[in-house]
């Protein structure tokens, strides 16, 4: 048997790997990270309005953590670092999740707001509770796992608002430190799931450049494990 | 006034039609020259005879009540082919080389590079078991992207039961054993991480071997690296793949062959060998098969059989972005 890299070799992909990097909370985080592993942020951390950066080696590509799933699984971007909160809410999104990458903890929870019975109510008298949420199939799937009906309510923009003047029992939202819920008289009622970044990688790229891939996942390791 | 169509389909105007005629031509003149002749099927069958071959692709098939029976519109080839090769053509000298280019039809969500309606253009095999069959695919399908004039495309090359037999050998059954596969065929390694640990009897070695597989892919190296990690189920894939992957060598067609420990396919009907077909210029699979030696005889008739499919319109977008990519230069 010969032992060249078959099909490898004939791929000759374009260019440096293309990398889709989170704006807004995870933009921080995930910038140290690159750093650790070697890639030069510095052009990102600076206040140029790009949207693409290209450093020796890599082209770093930024967009909204939403958005990060449709450019990897089109292979627009050939890995990228997002939510798991994201990738469950897009979950018919074929992209390959390669590493938990530890930072951006935070909560999906169902809240309500303190003291009040309207989410238990509405679950005794209607049997089905009126909930806000941006993330509908998260909340949905919670639901119908636990055997009960709700009625979605998806809401773009703050949801705290929704419980606040009537329009929904409860909400389904991401908690970082419970700040925004404590401002807004809210208060966790159970807790639906743990979100930390992701590292995702496109399928065919995953294959056809299996060793730069593989040599980013392993670093990437290495970083958020220290 | 607008004239809709539904998402996920489309109209092609003479300008792409000649363009894709010249594809399927060139595709069909390879199929035919190496003896495998074209055939047609109805695109609606009967849902329960199609359930025969993969009970799983209910989920994805648009299904219709005709007085008081259930339609189904093809969701594939494969199966339809399966279904005539025991009907019209049962008792007739095997090996069977029968090609198609057809439409077949999925209810997805519509996005990039996923329709509703679609071309699927490929050739099986019944009746020539493995090594020998599955290479023979191979070779056509290597034609195929050569006269596609996708000179950079990469067949990958895994092993259907591996995993399947790994789990088996680790004491894994039932619901876990198909969680975790779940997790392999999606490639959440995250998930599968955690789904590993969770599972009692799995011990950490075994966890780790199980990822590492996962992972295995590139060139005949890989073997020795899979056979590295031990156990007898890794041996049988090996051996397997070692077969087939020498069979290619002497017939001059495994320089594009990538092998893939962590290839599978989320069909139900595959066994042994199984392929997938990648372009450097496309983020989406141009296509797949491998080998379904248990599907014929689902139908009554017991063959070993491979085949591949290409989707034929993802074929002309990467012929167009690598010709687009050729001017760039």
């Amino acid at each position: 048997m010969s032992f060249g890299v078959a099909g490898l070799s004939r791929a000759k992909p374009d260019g440096p790997l293309k990398i889709a990097v989170p704006r807004g909370a995870l933009l921080g985080e995930t910038l140290d990270i690159l750093d650790k592993v070697g890639v030069d942020t510095s052009e990102v951390r600076g206040d140029s309005r790009s949207l693409i950066f290209e450093t020796a080696g890599m082209t770093l590509v930024t967009m909204r953590p939403s958005d990060v799933p449709t450019y990897v699984e089109a292979g627009a971007a050939d890995v990228g670092i997002t939510g798991k909160d994201v990738l469950l809410e897009q979950s018919d999104r074929m992209v390959y999740e390669l590493l938990d990458l530890g930072f951006g903890r935070c909560r999906m929870v169902l809240a309500g707001r303190k003291g009040d019975e309207s989410l238990g109510e509405s679950q005794r008298r209607l049997g089905m509770m009126r909930i806000a949420t941006k993330y509908a199939r998260i909340a949905e799937r919670h639901f119908e796992a636990t055997g009960r009906q709700i009625e979605l309510i998806e809401v773009k923009g703050s949801v705290e608002l929704a419980p606040l003047i009537g329009l929904a029992d409860g909400i389904v939202d991401l908690v970082a430190t419970g700040r925004t819920l404590e401002e807004n008289d809210l208060e966790v009622r159970e807790e639906i799931l743990e979100c930390t970044a992701r590292f995702v990688a496109n399928r065919v790229a995953h294959k056809l450049r299996a060793a730069e891939v593989d040599e980013l996942t392993a670093k990437l390791r290495e970083a958020a494990a220290g | 006034m607008i004239h809709p169509i539904p998402p996920g389909t489309r109209d092609v105007l003479p300008e792409e039609m000649r363009e894709l005629r010249r594809l399927q031509r060139a595709l069909l003149d390879v199929f035919e020259s190496r003896g495998y002749g074209e055939v047609s099927t109805p695109a609606i069958e009967y849902d329960e005879v199609l359930a025969r071959g993969d009970s799983r692709t209910a989920g994805v098939a648009y299904r219709f009540f005709d007085e008081g029976d259930l339609l189904a519109l093809r969701s594939d080839m494969t199966v339809p082919i399966a279904r005539l090769a025991a009907s019209r053509l049962a008792g007739a000298q095997t090996p069977l080389r029968l090609c198609y280019m057809a439409s077949a039809y999925r209810a997805v969500r519509p996005q990039r590079g996923q329709m509703r309606e679609f071309i699927q253009a490929g050739v099986e095999l019944i009746g020539e078991p493995a090594p020998q069959g599955t290479a023979e695919v191979v070779e056509v399908l290597e034609a195929a992207l050569d006269a596609a004039g996708l000179d950079r495309a990469v067949i990958g090359l895994g092993d259907a039961d591996l995993y399947r037999q790994l789990l088996t050998e680790f004491g894994v059954e039932g619901e876990a054993r198909d969680s975790i596969i779940g997790r392999l065929a999606t490639h959440d390694l995250v998930g599968l991480e955690a789904e590993l640990a969770a599972v009692d009897g799995i011990s950490d070695e075994q966890g780790a071997t199980c990822i590492a597989l996962s992972q295995l892919r590139g060139g005949s190296e890989v073997l020795a690296e899979a056979r590295a990690l031990g156990g007898a189920a890794v041996e049988r894939a090996t051996a397997r793949l070692q077969e087939t992957y020498e069979e290619l060598e002497r017939r001059g067609v495994a320089d594009r062959v990538q092998i893939d420990l962590g290839l599978l396919r989320d069909l139900g009907y595959y066994s042994g060998a199984i392929l997938e077909v990648y372009d450097p210029a496309l983020g989406h699979v141009l296509g797949g098969g491998g080998r379904y030696d248990g599907l014929l005889k689902r139908f009554g008739v017991d063959l070993p059989a491979a085949g591949f499919s290409l989707y034929l319109e993802r074929v002309h977008v990467a012929q167009m972005e690598e010709s687009r990519r050729g001017r760039g230069r």
